[in-house]
């Protein structure tokens, strides 16, 4: 018999680090909750499919508000935030620029809203800040990585007394134009996405009131935010043109509502004591600090950590299982035009639900467990990658007598796609972690529900610090995925 | 121009290697010098060694042209005098274009048979076309030194012929890259053969012929 070593996959570097994860996954799997808790679960999934299939869209005069009110939180924070990561893109060759980009974009937009309504209260810069902060981290990055691929050559003829502006406009933005722009466009529609889940920490947009119809049972209205929501994203290409940008863009800051008012002395008081840790504020002695800080850290951040690594570890596997099996909907190498057209449906439907959404209604129906964030991370990420693994594979020539069937998929088509899959899957896993600390505002016991915990009982110092060891945490796996992406050799494009 | 370009101690390297020189030249103010031998044999690097060297002084056609793709024809060949505009003018032209450039761009792309590509991106131009657009380029900037390489290879024989005219008039000084022995001889006062990273010739033109030039290719 041979022995496992002479085996073809325990040579190749990819497939070892598959299997590694795997297995990873498998051991976290023994040690996580994964459970339906609900009694009725799959009687509540039909009347939540029964409320899609008859949406009410005329119950409530405020859904209309709510479109408006997302649409405009989103174009104002991806405005503000592609300017201001323009900007930073400039610098980005400077450290403290990078480890200050990679810092706000390591806090998600949901924690942002949060701390924001501490101070700001329901005023429409918490939104707009909530997106634009993270935003401009992720642009700085994207952005600047897209003017270093530019061609020097063309910079490096001018006359040395070329004033830098000009050399700028001429020699370097003109060729990367086209792919500042795709990349602004495309993340414009993950701003709608992010735009519309700030509704579930109150905001007045879409997750309003998907989470208060939810809430009170009303299926089919909550049915209509979610048919509503599908129509935005899938019309993008319709009404979101050029020419019409700038008009939008003007247009937004007079749609974004009055909200509360800002009262100033609360910004104050957030930053002066709300913020500083119990035992150092004033008339305490500051002798309890390392005491407090060490609970905080073992009670909170340990566990809350652990749940994290967990949760990511296995929707990272999970999303990945999906994509290898949900590409060959849309691959022009399988079936016909219907099912492709059924499959691009499915897809577009799993990944422009936000997480967060999916989430959200699978514990409404299965109870809290693991379980409904594992599957939601899955569909939703899953559907990203398999739609972009798809498409690629379509544009593989295969050769006439190339075999058929599962054949085709294991020795045709898997071989050729895997590396760009693991570069996919490798770059969402930062994003994946991101969303599981997130989700722990929904009652998983990850980072987010410590978070959480902490600001309902108005312990504004505890929040920040959890919130800190979560952005700690995404810039270490980010950094490890791009160790693993190096050393595999991966290369991908950014998606959000 | 008017002093002599001593240029020393020009080498250049590669992963590490030496592939050229150490090797001196020295260029007289009006030379033609016709930069001769086989592909690798490190006329590139010495093209690119003495523009390191001698900076804004000459006008450059680097062999991969260094055009910006996205822009039409008439903007790449004004970035040749962005040094001469302030900063707004130069933003203004970007977006509209003053009659005193156009006119003197469009003067240049005439006598290189490519008018009517003023407005064309340079994305969507022919390997002769884009050749000639980093040859207005040059021909554009206040230069007397011209540095080229290889600025005519992928233009047909009377184009070729009727460019190096052109550059020959134009530029008092140049030291151009050519592979073409019969162009090498016509157009140069001055021929620098290259083999191996040494200079393994340089003469006068008029005491050449393409006979004496050929060993250089064995």
């Amino acid at each position: 018999m041979r022995g496992w070593a002479s085996l073809p996959l325990s040579r190749s570097r990819t497939a070892r680090t598959s299997i590694f994860f795997v297995v990873l996954a498998l051991v976290c799997l023994a040690f996580s909750d994964i459970a339906v808790t609900t009694a009725n679960p799959w009687q509540d999934l039909m009347r939540f499919f029964w409320g899609i299939v008859t949406p009410d869209f005329f119950s409530s005069a405020g859904l209309a508000t709510a479109v408006l009110r997302t649409l405009a939180f989103a174009f104002v924070g991806v405005t503000i935030g592609s300017i201001a990561g323009f900007l930073l893109a400039l610098v980005y060759r400077f450290r403290i620029v990078r480890t200050f980009s990679a810092f706000i974009r390591a806090i998600h937009e949901i924690f942002w809203a949060l701390i924001f309504l501490q101070f700001f209260g329901f005023h429409p810069l918490t939104g707009v800040l909530a997106i634009a902060i993270p935003y401009s981290g992720i642009f700085a990055k994207v952005y600047s990585e897209i003017l270093d691929e530019v061609d020097p050559e063309p910079r490096n003829l001018l006359h040395s007394r070329v004033g830098a502006l000009s050399a700028f406009a001429y020699a370097r933005i003109p060729d990367c134009w086209e792919q500042l722009r795709t990349y602004t466009s495309y993340r414009l529609e993950c701003g709608f996405r992010s735009s519309a889940i700030l509704g579930f920490v109150g905001l007045p947009t879409l997750g309003f009131y998907l989470e208060s119809a939810f809430s009170q049972g009303h299926y089919s209205e909550a049915g209509a935010v979610l048919l509503l929501f599908y129509a935005l994203i899938a019309t993008i290409p319709l009404w979101v043109r050029p020419r019409m940008l700038p008009f939008y863009v003007l247009a937004a800051p007079f749609f974004l509502g009055d909200g509360m008012p800002i009262v100033w002395g609360n910004v104050k008081r957030f930053f002066t004591e709300d913020i500083v840790p119990a035992p150092l504020r004033e008339g305490a002695t500051g002798e309890s600090f390392w005491p407090w800080l060490s609970e905080l850290l073992v009670d909170q951040a340990l566990p809350g950590i652990w749940n994290t690594l967990l949760l990511t570890q296995m929707a990272l596997v999970a999303t990945g299982v999906l994509a290898l099996l949900a590409f060959p909907l849309i691959s022009r190498h399988f079936g016909n035009r219907l099912s492709r057209t059924g499959g691009h449906v499915l897809l577009v439907v799993a990944r422009s639900t936000p997480e967060y959404i999916l989430a959200y209604i699978l514990l409404q129906l299965w109870g809290p467990s693991m379980l409904p964030a594992v599957v939601a991370l899955a569909l939703h990420n899953g559907g990203i990658i398999g739609h972009l693994i798809g498409r690629q594979s379509s544009f593989i020539t295969l050769r006439p007598d190339a075999p058929r069937g599962i054949t085709r998929y294991g020795y045709e088509l898997v071989p050729r796609v895997y590396p760009s899959f693991l570069a996919f899957l490798f770059y969402r896993w930062e994003i994946i972690m991101r969303e599981t600390a997130i989700l722990g505002i929904l009652g998983i016991y990850t980072l987010g529900f410590y978070v959480d915990s902490a600001i309902q009982n108005i312990q504004f110092d505890k929040a920040m610090i959890l919130i800190l060891v979560t952005a700690l945490l995404n810039i270490g796996i980010d950094i490890l995925s791009r160790r693993i992406r190096k050393r595999l050799a991966l290369q991908t494009m950014p998606t959000c | 121009m008017r002093a002599p370009l001593e240029l020393d101690g020009l080498s250049g390297f590669f992963g590490g290697q030496r592939v050229l020189g150490p090797l001196s030249l020295t260029i007289a103010p009006g030379e033609k010098i016709a930069l001769v031998g086989k592909s690798g044999a490190g006329k590139s690097t010495l093209v690119r060694l003495i523009h390191d060297r001698v900076g804004d002084m000459a006008a450059l056609v680097p062999q991969e042209l260094g055009l910006v793709n996205a822009l039409p024809v008439f903007h790449n060949v004004f970035m040749a005098r962005l040094d001469q505009h302030n900063t707004l003018y130069n933003l203004v032209t970007l977006l509209r274009p003053f009659r005193a450039d156009r006119d003197a761009i469009t003067g240049i792309l005439e006598q290189l048979d490519m008018a009517d590509k003023l407005w064309s991106s340079a994305a969507r131009l022919s390997g002769g076309q884009r050749q000639r657009t980093a040859i207005a380029r040059a021909l554009f900037r206040e230069a007397d030194l011209l540095l080229a390489d290889e600025p005519v290879s992928a233009l047909d024989g009377p184009l070729a012929h009727a460019v190096m005219g052109l550059l020959r008039e134009r530029f008092d000084t140049f030291v151009v890259a050519l592979h073409d022995v019969e162009l090498a001889l016509t157009y140069s006062t001055r021929v620098v053969g290259i083999q191996g990273g040494e200079i393994a010739l340089d003469a006068a033109s008029d005491s050449l012929t393409a006979a004496d030039i050929r060993p250089l290719y064995d």
